[in-house]
């Protein structure tokens, strides 16, 4: 367990941060201009969502770059902008928006990672339609997802995070046309929502408890150590803190979008989205999101642990993930689909950020959020690279040997491969799961995520393995020739497989930065820091396993390549266990006769309550209703309605004696008048006399 | 009989005309002439009170008699109009039969 963090106070905004709302607007409000576009719009729609996407993260590298010059001036610093959004009586809603290090360095993964995505979506949507939809779906996306990342406020956090939520079904759901796109769409909305009523929970909790859903509020915020230690003496039930039992809510919510074990099952079927799609929200950023938000919480989950203790909420955090990371590997074993097999793959590396987390602290899941967001999203681009390809083809038995007719995707998606495996030293992800590998070594409570990670890590060199031979050695078996990606889709891959690559380097253990950095230390370089004990026979096993796990995969798979139909090698050695996994563990079929069929049954009794009771009683109540209207028409007709209509005939009787005068006989009229005159004539002219 | 009341008879005898007219002819148009006559009566005795009264300088009889006839102008154009609007609806001029317009 690492020191507490100790950021100086609050330093008063400086400019970059007070623009920070700029980097998640701009592409909010393209996306605002990219639907008022018409269908034809299809240029102008892609250059304003890559032009907003360009200014957030010019944006988000000059607010990286301030941090960063900050670090290295050895201050940590943590900006933070708070307004007041609603005021009732005494009680203020504040929003408002932090830079610190962990926000600058997810600001510059999602803006860089998502611009990549963008430019690569040019070609790989290019014969849809819906070009300017799709930006402008992506646009508001991404809006969201940096929404997210500079919240300062759990609550505007939480809008942003549903509004994520709705941009994610919208572009799962892009192809509605497909009952399976639409399908997949609800069933991400609706899994993720069981999360996100945790999360509210949580949150309205928290306001009540402290009375702000401030993150940092110069030392009255909701997770600064004042709030903290008013929760902690807090009880909620079985014996946890207010604190723990927060926790673990925002926790629950946190599960639901990083696709945890159970609340996992949306996150493949979310492949149904077009590729980009799957790359962007359900492999980089969105699905990270979770992840974020309990680094982002961390003091809250950390609330009340001693040096070198844990926590309940981390507790639960720990061994959820390292469930999800074994369970998830273990289906991607037996996946046919190459975006299934890489979705799978996405829950289990989530649950081995997770794990970090939990025994690791901010740092190590972070480190791992950020590696694997490059490399999965290049693999996920290199998966859509190689569909399009093939034709539109997902099957990786109708593939094969196209490592000759895609170089260019080979090559990238092979680095992916290998960064997601874990190849040593030079791809960046052996660093960081090394990162957990080793914290998981040291948990204090129990040694068993150590081995469930190591194994997990056997099982992803192996399935990956096996899903290179199928697609890239051997020979074709599809129908059409493949081809190469135009250029505007393989040059982001270049540019992500360097990342993949590359960032390895602030993360090693002779030169921490990455770590240091989100704690606000000072770090040196320093080779003696591989000699600390239990370091190198841990790398050590973590190499073994990684060869393991390719040399099987190749031993299996490697350019042998069956037939299309033929049975996998794995069905064949070992037909059971081939059921299970590639059935996905039945979980959507326990879900289906559990709670699925739950909610029909409770369905059909509120149903049946609706017919017979309910609506038993609405119709007594109308019938002694019916009944009093009866009684009420009777002493009308009979007893009202005589007197009112004897009045009536009188008014009649009345009205036509005066009709009569009114003949209408215009001369009838002349004559009164005449009359009247000379009997007013007489008059005047007999009282002048008299 | 002093000038005045031989003008205040004509104009009496020109009203009951008028008056006899417009009560007993039934066509709508003589019925516009009977009345007429009786405005005639009524600018008669105007101008013969101005003349013989105590201000002859002044001009007020003859004023209100050209008042009168602009007035009697304008509601014969009305009259005469409505007269024609009738008869083009009714295919008759004859006012008894126009008696839709009762109580």
């Amino acid at each position: 367990m690492q020191e507490s963090i100790s950021f100086t106070p609050q330093l008063a905004a400086s400019p970059i941060a007070g623009m920070l709302w700029l980097i998640p607007a701009v592409p909010i409000v393209a996306a605002g201009v990219a639907a008022l576009l018409k269908q034809s719009g299809r240029k102008t729609a892609a250059t304003l969502a890559i032009g907003a996407m360009s200014v957030s993260l010019l944006l988000s590298v000059a607010a990286f770059a301030h941090v960063a010059g900050l670090w290295f001036g050895g201050e940590a610093a943590r900006e933070t902008v708070n307004f007041t959004w609603i005021q009732v009586g005494a009680a203020n809603v504040d929003l408002g928006w932090v830079l610190d290090p962990l926000s600058a360095v997810m600001l510059v993964m999602v803006s860089l990672v998502g611009l990549l995505i963008f430019i690569y979506s040019i070609g790989y949507m290019a014969q849809d339609q819906n070009f300017t939809r799709f930006f402008c779906f992506l646009s508001l996306f991404a809006g969201a997802m940096l929404g997210v990342v500079i919240a300062n406020s759990l609550l505007l956090l939480f809008m942003s995070w549903e509004l994520v939520g709705l941009t994610s079904y919208l572009l799962i759901g892009f192809w509605y046309q497909k009952p399976a796109a639409a399908a997949a769409a609800k069933k991400a909305f609706i899994t993720t929502r069981v999360g996100d009523v945790f999360f509210l929970l949580g949150m309205v909790w928290l306001f009540a408890q402290t009375g702000t859903l401030l993150f940092y509020n110069h030392g009255a915020g909701s997770i600064e150590p004042g709030a903290l230690a008013a929760l902690l003496t807090h009880p909620a039930a079985l014996g946890l803190t207010a604190a723990g039992a927060i926790g673990l809510l925002i926790f629950a919510g946190a599960a639901g979008k990083s696709g945890q074990v159970p609340l996992h099952v949306w996150l493949p079927d979310a492949m149904e989205g077009p590729t980009p799609v799957s790359a962007l929200i359900h492999a980089a950023t969105m699905v990270a999101a979770g992840v974020y938000l309990i680094a982002r919480v961390y003091p809250l989950m950390q609330a009340g642990a001693l040096t070198g203790g844990t926590t309940t909420a981390l507790t639960v955090v720990t061994w959820v993930g390292a469930s999800t990371a074994v369970f998830a590997a273990l289906i991607a074993v037996a996946q046919n689909d190459i975006k299934r097999i890489l979705a799978y793959s996405t829950v289990s590396q989530l649950g081995y950020m997770m794990a970090g987390l939990g025994m690791g602290g901010v740092a190590v899941g972070m480190f791992h959020l950020i590696t694997h967001a490059f490399f999965k999203a290049l693999l996920f681009m290199g998966a859509g690279s190689v569909i399009h390809g093939c034709h539109e083809e997902q099957d990786i038995r109708r593939m094969g040997g196209l490592k000759a007719d895609m170089p260019v995707t080979f090559v990238t998606y092979t680095i992916g491969m290998l960064a997601l495996c874990g190849f040593p030293i030079l791809f960046s992800g052996f660093w960081s799961k090394d990162g957990i590998l080793e914290a998981a070594q040291h948990w204090s409570v129990a040694k068993a995520p150590f081995y469930m990670l190591v194994f997990g890590a056997l099982l992803t060199a192996f399935y990956m393995t096996r899903q290179v031979s199928y697609v890239f050695f051997g020979y074709w078996r599809g129908h059409k020739p493949a081809h190469e990606s135009p250029s505007v889709m393989t040059l982001p891959l270049a540019v992500l497989a360097f990342f993949a690559m590359a960032l390895g380097v602030i993360g090693t253990p002779a030169w921490p930065w990455f770590r240091a950095f989100l704690e606000g230390r000072a770090v040196g370089f320093d080779w003696r820091a591989f000699g600390e004990p239990g370091l190198l026979p841990l790398m050590g096993i973590s190499i073994v396993v990684v060869f393991l796990g390719l040399g099987f995969g190749w031993t299996l798979y490697g350019d042998k390549t069956p037939k299309a139909e033929e049975p996998d090698a794995l069905e064949k050695a070992v037909p059971p266990v081939w059921g299970w996994l590639h059935n996905r563990l039945y979980v959507d079929e326990l879900y289906g006769v559990t709670v699925i069929a739950f909610y029909g049954w409770w369905a059909q009794v509120a149903d049946w309550l609706d017919r017979r009771v309910w609506g038993g009683l609405v119709s007594a109540v109308a019938w002694v209703f019916a009944l009093w209207a009866r009684m009420n028409r009777f002493l009308d007709t009979n007893v009202v309605d005589g007197s009112f209509d004897k009045g009536c005939d009188e008014l009649a009787a009345g009205g036509g004696l005066l009709a009569r005068v009114q003949s209408g006989r215009v001369q009838t009229y002349l004559r009164i008048l005449a009359l009247a005159v000379v009997a007013l004539a007489a008059i005047l002219i007999w009282s002048s006399r008299a | 009989m002093s000038p005045l009341a031989g003008f205040l008879l004509v104009a009496a005898l020109l009203f009951s005309i008028g008056l006899a007219g417009a009560l007993t002819r039934r066509n709508a148009i003589l019925v516009l002439i009977g009345i007429e006559l009786m405005l005639n009566a009524a600018n008669l005795n105007f101008i013969a009170f101005w003349r013989y009264g105590p201000h002859p300088e002044a001009l007020t009889g003859m004023m209100f008699a050209i008042f009168s006839i602009a007035v009697a102008a304008a509601e014969a154009a009305v009259g005469l109009g409505l007269v024609i609007a009738i008869y083009r609806h009714a295919h008759t001029a004859d006012l008894d039969q126009m008696n839709r317009m009762k109580g």
